[in-house]
């Protein structure tokens, strides 16, 4: 197990190093720079910028600086929305972002669960039909396209829940994004749910669990649930990384000021410190949960021998 | 010694009766056999009559349809639909089906670039990776390993915006000029697709071999004096053909995705052409007053998504019995 956390531990630094040289280079690889306008700027004034944003060292020397700064947690200063620094963008929008996000992780493992339960329970009945159908449907239509869906009947046309949901202060304004949000993960969740559980049901420790006498009940959720859960846990990074993403577009969609729709006019204004911020931003984040999400796979599943150590 | 057999009871077996008596039925390669599997399964078959209309409307349509998708028809703004412009016009007189149909044929041609990168790029790579192993095997799958940490769609945005002024420079300047009709934006993204979509395949393809590489068959055309490469394209290869097939079938929609997601929030296809994504985008804005402007595209990229993973699905079940539950 140590030698696992280690090799994990050191495969993750190295993948954060990469992606941040990556995104370092990427950005500098731009022609004209950040300064760049449609109109040019006098030639003293590119000058007086590049001077206060140390454009004008060398390239490896911005570098080592880029890092510096990352090493003490500054991701620099935005370049299109003056006086703001990333860092104070990303704590203006993240924690929207955060809040919204563990709304719909909840909401997707307390329904995506029980549908997946009982579409295995009832295989082959309307149940296992209905919400098959619904599942399918869910993972095939793409979550701008059901957040739009949603606006446009329950927003415009019914009027049940507000368009615009601001700053998510009241329950009711996180109905429509959680749903768009949560629905493609919800759905996967439901089939991977389902197809776990009829492998489960079908195990001999279940036929002796029923053979002594328990009850269904008891057999369903004390063993068969266990088990057939655990897939859900390798998920769990991905269901992350498809809730960033999926932000992107819900937060414009809804006007939520969270750190998705920052991140879409970042790349619409071509403020590249904060593209650049973002994107390194959310790949740690995620490294750092797969990473997390590793660990707790090889916890809760004993059945699980560490191959990795031995391919790597 | 003097046993007496009657002849009479050793007859030949007429013909007929043999026939029938025989418990083979016509032997099916793996194709015939996966194609039967595929015929029983009624939604992929749903699926993919769904996906032989589109092409075939994307190919066809733009011929005789009187309009363009940029023509303006005076008179004719933002009608609902109607005999003559079945989904109706937008703000500009445009005809909505016609800019549908482009639509179709923008993603169309993106689902094929991405199929093409992961036959390509991706096969090989994981072929490479998974057949020669060792240290050459750990640095390819690391570089993988990075790409595979971050969503694809993150790297997608990172290098449409690093690449849109060299692409668009390119077009002006060098030969690429011929290809301007196409629309810089719509190579770009392209490019960027070509740059990180293989990933899933790459690994898909090194685990097969890597299982596969040890058996007997490899180790006979080694002994026949086989190349490595031989043995990769024409040994290996050919026998992960059934989860290559299914990868490729999933990667489609996953590419279409991508490119009406980036449309949609405003990084991809530009005017005067429109993808899916940006006429979904571009309706929004007006849902209140034309909510059919938005109900067109939206309604052809679910249906399009749910055809190839109807398919997908379907041939999974088809060319991969193992993997059947």
């Amino acid at each position: 197990m140590g030698r696992y956390i280690i090799h994990r531990v050191v495969s993750m630094v190295l993948t954060i190093f990469f992606i941040v040289t990556i995104t370092f280079f990427l950005m500098h690889a731009i022609p004209g720079g950040p300064f760049t306008r449609e109109k040019p700027l006098p030639e003293a004034i590119i000058k007086a910028l590049n001077e206060k944003y140390h454009l004008d060292d060398p390239v490896w020397k911005q570098y080592l600086d880029y890092w510096k700064d990352l090493l003490r947690g500054d991701l620099g200063p935005s370049f299109q929305l003056k006086h703001r620094s990333v860092n104070e963008l990303i704590g203006l929008g993240f924690p929207i972002t955060a809040k919204l996000g563990m709304v719909s992780i909840l909401f997707t493992l307390l329904l995506g669960l029980p549908m997946g339960i009982i579409s295995a329970l009832r295989q082959g009945k309307w149940e296992d039909y209905t919400t098959m159908f619904i599942a399918t449907l869910g993972v095939t239509i793409p979550s701008f396209v059901l957040a739009t869906v949603l606006i446009y009947l329950f927003g415009v046309v019914w009027k049940i829940f507000p368009v615009m949901s601001s700053k998510l202060t009241r329950p009711i304004e996180y109905v429509m994004p959680v749903i768009a949000l949560s629905g493609y993960s919800l759905s996967f969740i439901a089939r991977l749910v389902r197809s776990s559980m009829l492998d489960v049901i079908q195990q001999d420790y279940i036929r002796t669990a029923r053979a002594k006498g328990l009850s269904e009940l008891r057999v369903i959720y004390k063993h068969a649930l266990k088990n057939a859960v655990i897939p859900v846990v390798t998920y769990l990074g991905p269901l992350a990384a498809g809730l960033l993403t999926g932000s992107f577009v819900i937060e414009k969609l809804f006007s939520i000021p969270g750190m998705g729709g920052y991140f879409v006019n970042s790349v619409s204004n071509r403020d590249y410190t904060m593209i650049m911020g973002s994107t390194i931003f959310y790949s740690v984040l995620l490294v750092v949960m797969n990473f997390i999400v590793d660990i707790v796979y090889v916890l809760v599943d004993p059945r699980i021998k560490l191959v990795t150590v031995k391919e790597g | 010694m003097g046993t007496n057999i009657e002849q009479a009871l050793f007859q030949p077996l007429e013909t007929q009766t043999r026939a029938e008596d025989e418990i083979v039925r016509p032997s099916l390669t793996y194709w015939q056999d996966a194609w039967r599997r595929l015929k029983a399964n009624k939604p992929a078959m749903i699926g993919l009559t769904i996906i032989i209309i589109i092409v075939l409307s994307a190919i066809f349509v733009p011929l005789f349809w009187p309009y363009d998708y940029s023509t303006q028809i005076r008179g004719h703004e933002n009608q609902g639909p109607s005999w003559e412009h079945p989904f109706g016009t937008d703000s500009l007189g445009r005809d909505l089906f016609i800019r549908v149909i482009y639509g179709a044929r923008i993603s169309l041609s993106i689902g094929l670039v991405a199929s093409i990168i992961n036959l390509t790029i991706g096969v090989l790579y994981g072929g490479i990776s998974g057949y020669i192993g060792g240290r050459v095997d750990n640095i390819m799958m690391r570089i993988v390993d990075i790409l595979y940490g971050v969503p694809l769609l993150l790297y997608v945005i990172l290098l449409q915006v690093v690449l849109e002024k060299p692409i668009e420079q390119a077009f002006e300047t060098t030969f690429l000029r011929v290809f301007k009709g196409v629309g810089s934006d719509l190579i770009l993204i392209y490019i960027v697709l070509g740059l990180v979509y293989w990933v899933n395949m790459a690994r898909i393809v090194r685990g097969q071999v890597l299982s596969l590489k040890n058996q007997e068959f490899v180790l006979a055309a080694k002994a026949q004096g086989a190349s490595g490469w031989r043995i990769i394209l024409k040994h290996l290869i050919p026998n992960t053909i059934g989860p290559i097939i299914v990868t490729v079938t999933l990667a489609i929609p996953s590419a279409i995705f991508t490119e009406a997601f980036l449309s949609f929030i405003g990084i991809g296809v530009s005017a005067p052409m429109a993808s899916w994504g940006t006429l979904a985008s571009d309706a929004y804005r007006g849902l209140r007053s034309y909510p059919y402007l938005l109900f067109f595209p939206a309604a052809c990229i679910c249906i399009t998504m749910i055809a190839f993973n109807l398919l997908g699905d379907g041939l999974r079940d088809a060319l991969d019995p193992h993997m059947r539950k």
